[in-house]
């Protein structure tokens, strides 16, 4: 094999000119998606959600509900609901005829198990406390659950669109990660780690069949390698292109079309709200202050990019523009630093790879810096940031085990986090609720805003809903929790026969069930 | 091969001056040095001042070699980036000159003792470690930033003077005016220093220099992946990563970085493929 | 000869073993839970330390070590914590791409290598000689990743005849060879300067041996004194670098490798370290490693074969 290699080389480099990819003539029926983020494994609800759910989510794996390209909630495996009265029974009818890619029936026994996993003992599901209030789940036929719940809760068929919650076979269910096995219009049909992860058309689907008969997903992570990709057709389209300078090559071109449309990803700087100086209000309103939104919006994404002055999205019905809050006034900033008697406080600020974070932390340095501010930029890999060297409570003392060890939640030691700035899109949609988290690294407690986070979630009334989610924003805003820098753009470039892909990002999904290809 | 190089300091110098690489190589160099010097006390704006308005700008009066994607000065960045590759090359290079050598020195003068086994056994695993490799997990484990990169680039430069010193060591231990120095009784350490030492500083400057041209392309290609220097201290390997995907927009900010680094290392080189010829006359006729 | 052999054979032992405690030990302290990594953003610590249990993080590092250890002579390489597949299918996957990598970059920089420098030697002096010589010294300077960005610009950006990157599987070979092409050509570079450095002063070294005054005393011309007794004796030098360049492009390969997207050992590893699947990266840089010091180890015994004298002095 290792000699006739070197002759292939050989014949193969005379060969190369040509070797051209053949031309296609009639209307195709693949697509070649790229990615920049590769999955670990398959299991939407065992993994990071991002990246498994670009592959799978409602092309493989179904939910009882699902987001429509609208972000709106749409029927999924059921189609229909009830909800009581006092809030805590909600009643799913399944349809009739869906089977898993295996070929088993899914009925509500599937249901049952699949939900019931995502608390259990043991569960690996990234998303567990979303569904914490789930007391059962009865299989009351097999076309039919009924989920009791311990208290109300206003996001339940909400969260049951999450790729965290689909349904899966308790046959199949633990070898999902490398063998997925859903209800979806794809099946799986191979994959290539570091490189490419291929679907099939699922014939025996129970909705409208999908016009693709295959696609690929490929991993691109460099920037100069997606552009290059894209032109050399070695990928058709890029849902979330990672490199917003070069847009303009292709806006220029008449064989592609750029769409550039909305994410639910608030892009933040965000700060140890517990740890001196920051631990005080002047401080964080002074950096906001400091902070040139045009420019990091300019700097890091040129030009695309929403600012926000809270963490809610602008396209959100219930969004409230605080910008003007926090706006661009260095000199204001140097009054506060002074007012709140810290003069050239040291600061870390930690950027994990993206490159909108390494871009805008490195402008954002430079504005802190320009306003007395001393910042250290300390860049790291993803693991690292979602250690406790930025994400993570810091282990208790006493606690067994080595560094990185999680604290033992018993509630007698406070969770401790030593970072003081990062910089972090949060892509989770409809996701305010984690700034009443105890455990999480903005560190901010504030029983007000527990509160709002509390009644909100046992609250179904629309018009008291939104007056609770503007109060939330609100105060966000008004506690400088954090810099609200902007909301993450979706810049989408593909070929310009290339229909039916998603707009909009109202979740992270690349939805084929609709992708065809124009005449 | 010349025993009395340490003497003959004037000689080789003026002879160093009529080899043609020499003067290029050390004219394409100073170049270098000097704009790393003067970075201290002057650039024309400030490396790290960002003006985002004026971003992508291409070579003009008034940004003699344009602005980056922050707006940044690049001939600016570029100065400032000289000295970040040759503060660490030369210290990497350094670092592997004062562990190295004296290894080296003390496994010749203990020829096949326990010392010389453990030393050439400990360069030969040194050897066996994909350089670039571990210098990425070094980087990767202990965090980036320029220390670790100088660690990194300067571990494997040990192996390479230790050898090389041992070897050298080893044929003038055999020679006469060792024999005599050992005759009347000087000790190993002694004769090392005394005399082995200056009849192996010419091998050692020329590998030096080859080191440390390696030295600057390891620290560019660290910095490439996000190891190396961090900012908003500029190095040329981090331009170009940045470079990359505005090549098309902008081809300035990546050629220029790395027209530095290639200047650089070929300035070097030829420095010391200049200093071979001049050091080594034997082997002038097949420089190579 | 044979205590010689057992004498570099126990040294060879003893480098992997140094190796594989080196390698253990320096990923023990790597900062970053893998387990945190795999679960994302939102996820609660109790999912993390029940994955940190599954995946075995925890437990004394001396069992760990001998376990990884004994697996790694058994070819168990352990089950990559992010790709839930065993860590030697991901290696044997790779290697169909590093492999021919290497030996593809090898040929093409031979392929320059051995013309450009008898040509060199051949007219000493001559312009084509200085030319030859200046070129390998601008070879030599440019920074492997810089070129391969500009042939990218060239001949993927602007002309279109390769993709920028990626690679197609081995199902097509011809398309599986263009796709190495750039990054076999970016890799070969630079190595090929330097081996028509070394091929050309190697031919010169022997052009002045004895054997090879006297075939010119003979009459021969001093193109068949090169091509008949010359060329034959250079080669020996020209062998080994060769030698250790095939070790350095097999594990240096790892920026090309990012440059170009392809999914080989060095991307394994660069992956494996910045998503901390330290079991990928542990194995890999082992693998890596024992090869390095099994083509040394050859390219020493070649060397004993063809020179006695080095017998005794232990290479």
């Amino acid at each position: 094999m290792r000699t006739s290699l070197v002759v292939l080389a050989l014949a193969g480099a005379l060969a190369l000119s040509t070797a051209a990819t053949p031309a296609l003539a009639q209307t195709r029926t693949d697509v070649k998606v790229g990615l920049v983020l590769e999955p670990p494994s398959l299991d939407p609800t065992a993994e990071a959600a991002a990246a498994v759910d670009e592959v799978v989510y409602a092309n493989v794996f179904e939910g009882l509900t699902r987001f429509a390209p609208d972000g709106s909630i749409v029927p999924g495996l059921a189609h229909s609901w009830e909800i009581s009265e006092d809030g805590l029974t909600y009643t799913f009818h399944l349809r009739e005829g869906v089977t898993f890619h295996d070929g088993t029936t899914m009925d509500a026994e599937d249901v049952k198990f699949s939900l019931e996993r995502i608390g259990a003992e043991g569960s690996l599901n990234a998303q567990k406390a979303l569904y914490a209030a789930i007391a059962s789940v009865e299989a009351v036929d097999p076309l039919t659950v009924r989920i009791t719940l311990s208290k109300p809760d206003g996001n339940l068929v909400y969260n049951l669109a999450w790729g965290d919650a689909v349904i899966v076979a308790p046959e199949s269910a633990a070898a999902n990660g490398t063998n997925p096995i859903g209800t979806g219009p794809f099946t799986f049909k191979q994959r290539r780690p570091g490189d490419s992860i291929e679907l099939a058309r699922n014939p025996n689907y129970w909705g409208t069949p999908a016009a693709l008969e295959s696609a690929t997903f490929r991993y691109i992570a460099d920037p100069t390698a997606a552009l290059a990709a894209l032109q050399a057709g070695d990928v058709d389209t890029f849902p979330n292109f990672p490199a917003p300078e070069t847009v303009g090559v292709f806006e220029s071109d008449p064989r592609f079309r750029v769409v550039v449309g909305t994410t639910q990803g608030e892009t933040i700087l965000a700060m140890n709200n517990g740890k001196p100086p920051l631990d005080n209000i002047k401080v964080r309103e002074a950096i906001a202050h400091a902070i040139d939104r045009q420019a990091v919006i300019d700097g890091a994404m040129f030009g695309f990019g929403v600012p926000i002055g809270t963490f809610w999205p602008p396209t959100h019905p219930d969004y409230v523009d605080l910008t003007s809050l926090s706006k661009y006034d260095p000199e204001r900033s140097k009054a506060l630093l002074a007012e709140a008697g810290v003069s050239n406080p040291k600061l870390t600020l930690h950027l994990p790879p993206a490159p909108y974070a390494r871009r805008g932390g490195e402008i954002i340095a430079e504005q802190l810096r320009a306003v007395g501010i001393d910042v250290q930029v300390i860049n790291v890999e993803w693991a690292q940031w979602l250690s406790p060297e930025v994400f993570r409570p810091a282990p208790c003392p006493g606690a067994v085990g080595e560094g990185d060890k999680p604290p033992a939640y018993d509630g007698s030691c406070p969770a401790s986090f030593s970072y003081d700035l990062t910089i972090v899109s949060h892509t989770e949609p409809n996701d305010i609720g984690i700034f009443a988290r105890d455990d999480y690294y903005f560190n901010y407690h504030s029983d007000a805003f527990k509160q709002v986070i509390a009644d909100l979630a046992v609250t179904a009334d629309p018009a008291k809903r939104s007056e609770l989610l503007k109060a939330a924003q609100t105060q966000l805003a008004n506690d400088f929790v954090a810099g609200f820098l902007f909301e993450l753009p979706k810049v989408g470039v593909e070929n310009a026969k290339l229909m039916g892909m998603w707009e909009n990002a109202p979740t992270q999904a690349t939805d084929l069930t609709a992708v065809h290809w124009a005449q | 091969m010349s025993e009395s190089g340490f003497a003959r300091r004037d000689h080789v110098l003026r002879a160093a001056f009529t080899s043609r690489s020499f003067v290029i190589g050390t004219a394409i160099t100073a170049v270098f040095v000097v704009a790393a010097l003067l970075s201290f006390v002057w650039t024309p704006y400030g490396a790290s001042v960002q003006d985002i308005p004026n971003k992508l700008r291409p070579p003009s009066a008034l940004h003699w070699l344009g602005t980056d994607h922050f707006g940044r000065d690049t001939f600016s960045m570029v100065m400032v980036g000289a000295r970040t590759s040759i503060a660490v090359a030369l210290i990497a290079v350094g670092l592997g000159v004062a562990v190295g050598t004296p290894l080296g020195l003390a496994a010749a003068a203990r020829r096949g003792g326990l010392l010389d086994e453990l030393i050439m056994r400990s360069n030969d695993l040194v050897f066996a470690f994909p350089a670039l490799l571990i210098a990425i997990l070094i980087t990767a484990v202990f965090g980036p930033g320029a220390v670790n990169a100088i660690i990194a680039i300067g571990i494997f430069n040990i192996p390479v003077f230790a050898r090389l010193s041992r070897g050298a060591a080893l044929s003038l231990w055999q020679r006469e005016f060792v024999m005599a120095a050992r005759v009347s009784g000087k000790g190993a350490l002694r004769i090392s220093f005394e005399h082995i030492l200056p009849n192996i500083m010419n091998t050692l400057i020329v590998q030096a220099t080859i080191q440390f041209s390696l030295g600057i392309l390891a620290e560019a290609a660290l910095a490439y992946v996000g190891l190396g220097t961090q900012p908003p201290t500029p190095s040329w390997g981090k331009m170009l990563a940045d470079a990359q995907t505005m090549i098309t927009l902008a081809p300035h900010v990546a050629l220029v970085p790395g027209l530095a680094i290639v200047l650089t290392v070929l300035g070097v080189n030829l420095m010391g493929d200049g200093l071979r010829d001049v050091f080594d006359p034997q082997l002038r006729r097949s420089r190579g | 000869m044979l205590p010689f052999l057992l004498n570099r054979l126990a040294a060879l032992l003893l480098s992997l073993l140094v190796a594989s405690v080196v390698i253990f030990l320096v990923l023990e302290v790597v900062p970053g839970d893998p387990a945190s990594f795999m679960l994302g953003l939102n996820a609660t610590p109790e999912s993390a330390a029940a994955l940190r249990d599954a995946l075995g993080l925890d437990g004394p590092p001396l069992q760990r070590y001998l376990n990884w250890l004994f697996g790694f002579f058994r070819g168990d390489l352990g089950i990559s914590y992010t790709y839930k597949v065993p860590v030697a299918d991901l290696v044997a996957d790779r290697i169909w791409l590093s492999l021919p990598l290497a030996i593809y970059a090898l040929t093409l920089s031979t392929l320059i290598a051995f013309p450009v420098g008898i040509i060199a030697a051949a007219r000493r002096g001559s312009a084509a000689d200085v030319s030859i010589m200046g070129l390998t010294q601008l070879g030599v300077a440019v920074p492997n990743f810089w070129f391969a960005m500009l042939l990218v610009l060239l001949f993927s950006v602007t002309l279109r005849w390769f993709s920028a990157g990626g690679f197609p599987g081995w199902s097509d070979p011809l398309l599986a060879l263009k796709a190495l092409t750039l990054p076999a050509i970016a890799l070969a570079l630079p190595q090929a300067s330097i081996l028509a450095r070394v091929m050309r002063s190697a031919l010169l070294d022997t052009l002045t041996e004895d054997y090879v005054r006297s075939a010119r005393a003979k009459g021969l011309t001093q193109r068949q004194t090169l091509w008949r007794h010359a060329l034959r004796n250079a080669l020996i030098p020209v062998l080994t670098i060769i030698g250790l360049q095939f070790s350095f492009l097999l594990a240096g390969a790892i920026i090309i490798e990012q440059v170009f997207f392809l999914p080989g050992l060095g991307r394994l590893v660069f992956q494996g370290i910045t998503q901390r699947d330290l079991i990928v990266v542990k194995s890999v840089v082992m693998i890596l490693v024992f090869a390095v010091i099994v083509v040394t180890f050859v390219v020493d015994m070649t060397y004993a074969l063809v020179d006695p004298r080095l017998r005794r002095h232990g290479g």
